[in-house]
């Protein structure tokens, strides 16, 4: 009796040790383990969503209850495509999203290289933080300060008024503008981060070779710091394409595909169409990825 | 590739956080139930629920889904208070929603997470349809015996006799106009219609389908030959002269608005200088130095009559009841009703306004005027005005315009 309960007692005290040789010997039962957690919440929170969310575009809405009705059609589909009120508001998103990426690489580039390349340190951190800044305010409250900026008699017409100009006042122009400053930082801290790998003496080099400083940039900066300009645009231009609030406080009258999605879901309880109308960004991402995938820019991420 | 698929999921994510972001709404669509302006068989059978029949002991908690303005707990403006004394004489705790549009209201009452609702016309029927609200025992509602007889058992508050809630007040929406721009004072709509071409780019409207009505207000008078008897029954043509003078009209347009303190800001700044408002965001735009002033055009306009109702789902019935009671009772109804700018359902509420002549101003018991209002209503296939030989456009091709219209 005794010697039984020593046993068990000297096996629950070595079963830690057991467990670690176990481990230890199967490397790849550790991995598991160790990914489970998070591969859990992958697959069921992100793409569960987003499966269940497909799903339902293909589902309709019976208009006198107001319930979902389960059989499939692809009526939703039909209406995205055919209907040229969602196609407009689709080609306007797309046009917004790529204007709002090209200005973030315009002005991240030249920020992104003086940081990397030409700051000293001390003003190196000083200037990511000061770009990590305005992530840290509340995205509801910028938007709300450039809707006061750009009112009538808001900044933008006051500091324009002495040049004969006026703001751009509301609509999509200031919906380009505020896009492009919330998401500045997410182009800029990329290209920094590729531009910091580059090492110095290709610029040197260049240097030696006899390039001036535009060469220099077109020829050994750009191409090297193009994959980082990439996963750049893929932020900007992404959540430019999601976006619906910034559009309602400084766009004025227009609309985007977001909008029309929560007037969907939201106003008209339409939550089918809403979802077929949440496919096309999706598609458009794709397509995306792909065009970035064939210019080799994802190799080097 | 290992890249290429990390990327293409870290994409996938974030777009299934913007699409849910986007997509925050229950299920169901408007349930078209509702009849006109006149008592009217409403053919349908709501779900089958009961009133209370006793009070119990105060739960504690009520939470409110309301108007802006409708549930002040002292927060806009200190003096401003009818939240904190319920909140001590019943010992329930008040949480307060507020939503820019019936659409939201509907939504919101759905979650089953609210208490009590103060519905416009456009959603009551909705509610009472789904089964979201159940009938209300008016007998333990003492202060509904003040209730203006006008206001009582109408289409939009009662079905088959039965009381679905409490008249909480009623008004028009009105045209709202900057002064010193907008000359000479407007007294027709046509000023956001066919005569807003001198304030284009700033002229404002409401966001939200049920604004077609206002069109249709309009259209009734200057273009009788269309036909139009109710602006919330319209057949294919009808549906189609209000579309177009909308879509005219969106040339002019600076911005929708539905958030009402976007509209007291872009009135503030001089980025809206006429178009539809609130009485209180007239109150609100004016004591904010704006230079604004109001009208009730010659046409008539679109208005509300609002009316309190209880969730089925909730859990606080009897705070509910006693905040039904509370809300209605002379002298808070009458404190709503200025704060607000309408009119107030109690009869006995006209005694206790601080201006004495406010109840004349919002013509309280004045039916005749309130004939001129439509108030707001759920559109549906079976016209409202009783016509039989058409089909009217329902709610959901009102929202399908109002996209179209916005472009």
């Amino acid at each position: 009796m005794k010697a039984a309960l020593r046993r068990a007692v000297g096996w629950v005290r070595r079963a830690p040790r057991r467990l670690s040789s176990v481990l230890d010997r199967h490397p790849r039962l550790r991995l598991a383990l160790l990914l489970a957690a998070p591969m859990l919440i992958l697959v069921v929170v992100y793409l569960g969503a987003l499966a269940v969310l497909l799903l339902s575009a293909f589902w309709s809405t019976n208009t006198f209850t107001g319930d979902t009705v389960k059989t499939f059609t692809l009526d939703n589909f039909r209406d995205v495509v055919t209907s040229s009120t969602y196609r407009t508001v689709i080609v306007r998103t797309v046009l917004v999203a790529l204007a709002v990426t090209v200005i973030c690489a315009v002005l991240a580039c030249p920020m992104a290289f003086y940081m990397a390349k030409v700051a000293s340190p001390r003003a190196r951190r000083l200037l990511v933080v000061a770009v990590l800044t305005p992530l840290w305010a509340s995205y509801l409250v910028k938007a709300y300060a450039w809707r006061a900026m750009l009112a009538g008699d808001g900044v933008v017409n006051w500091a324009l008024a002495p040049f004969g100009l006026r703001g751009p006042g509301f609509g999509l122009t200031a919906t380009v503008i505020v896009l492009s400053y919330l998401w500045l930082p997410f182009m800029v801290l990329p290209v920094y981060a590729g531009l910091e790998r580059l090492p110095d003496s290709l610029l040197e080099a260049s240097g030696d070779l006899g390039a001036k400083a535009g060469r220099t940039f077109r020829s050994v900066v750009l191409p090297l710091a193009f994959p980082a300009v990439v996963a750049g645009a893929i932020f900007t231009f992404s959540l430019s394409l999601g976006d619906y609030i910034a559009v309602q406080i400084v766009g004025g009258k227009s609309q985007l595909l977001g909008n029309l999605i929560q007037g969907n879901a939201g106003a008209a309880n339409n939550l089918p169409l809403a979802a077929a109308l949440a496919a096309v960004p999706i598609v458009i991402m794709v397509v995306f990825l792909l065009g970035v995938r064939r210019t080799g820019a994802l190799d080097n991420l | 590739m290992i890249g290429t698929k990390m990327v293409a999921l870290g994409a996938a994510g974030l777009l299934a956080l913007a699409a849910c972001g986007g997509s925050s709404g229950g299920s169901g669509d408007s349930t078209p139930t509702a009849t006109g302006n006149e008592a009217a068989p409403q053919g349908f059978t709501p779900p089958d629920l009961k009133a209370l029949d006793k009070l119990g002991t105060p739960e504690g908690e009520l939470n409110v889904v309301a108007w802006a303005g409708y549930a002040e707990d002292g927060s806009t403006d200190p003096a401003v208070d009818w939240v904190t004394p319920f909140e001590k004489a019943t010992g329930c705790q008040v949480n307060v929603k507020t939503a820019p549009t019936s659409d939201d209201m509907v939504n919101l009452m759905k979650t089953g997470q609210y208490d009590v609702v103060s519905a416009s016309g456009d959603a009551s029927l909705r509610l009472i349809a789904s089964g979201d609200v159940e009938p209300v025992n008016t007998d333990l509602v003492p202060n509904y015996a003040d209730v203006f007889d006008g206001l009582k058992m109408k289409p939009w508050n009662s079905v088959n006799g039965v009381a679905y809630g409490i008249p909480h007040g009623r008004g028009a929406n009105l045209l709202m106009y900057n002064t010193d721009v907008v000359k000479p004072a407007p007294t027709s709509w046509s000023v956001v219609f066919d005569q807003a071409s001198p304030y284009q780019g700033k002229v404002t409207a409401y966001d939200s389908p049920i604004y077609i009505a206002d069109a249709a207000v309009y259209l009734m008078k200057t273009k009788p030959d269309l036909g139009i008897k109710n602006p919330y029954a319209l057949d294919d043509k009808q549906f189609t002269a209000a579309v177009d003078l909308l879509k005219a009209q969106n040339a002019n347009i600076g911005e929708y608005w539905s958030d009402y303190t976007k509209e007291i800001q872009a009135f503030k700044n001089g980025d809206s200088v006429v178009g539809t408002t609130w009485q209180i965001i007239l109150n609100l735009a004016a004591a904010d130095k704006a230079k604004v002033a109001a009208v009730l055009p010659s046409e008539g306009a679109t208005g509300w009559s609002d009316t309190w109702m209880v969730a089925t789902k909730s859990q606080h019935k009897t705070c509910a009841y006693k905040w039904l009671d509370h809300i209605i009772s002379p002298k808070v109804n009458a404190e709503v009703a200025e704060w607000f700018g309408e009119a107030p359902s109690n009869s006995k509420s006209c005694a206790e306004t601080v201006d004495k002549t406010f109840c004349d101003t919002y013509h309280a018991d004045d039916e005749a005027y309130f004939d001129q209002v439509w108030y707001w209503n759920t559109p549906i296939a079976q016209c409202l005005d009783g016509r039989t030989d058409v089909t009217c456009k329902d709610y959901g091709d009102w929202t399908t315009a109002w996209q179209e219209i916005k472009g």
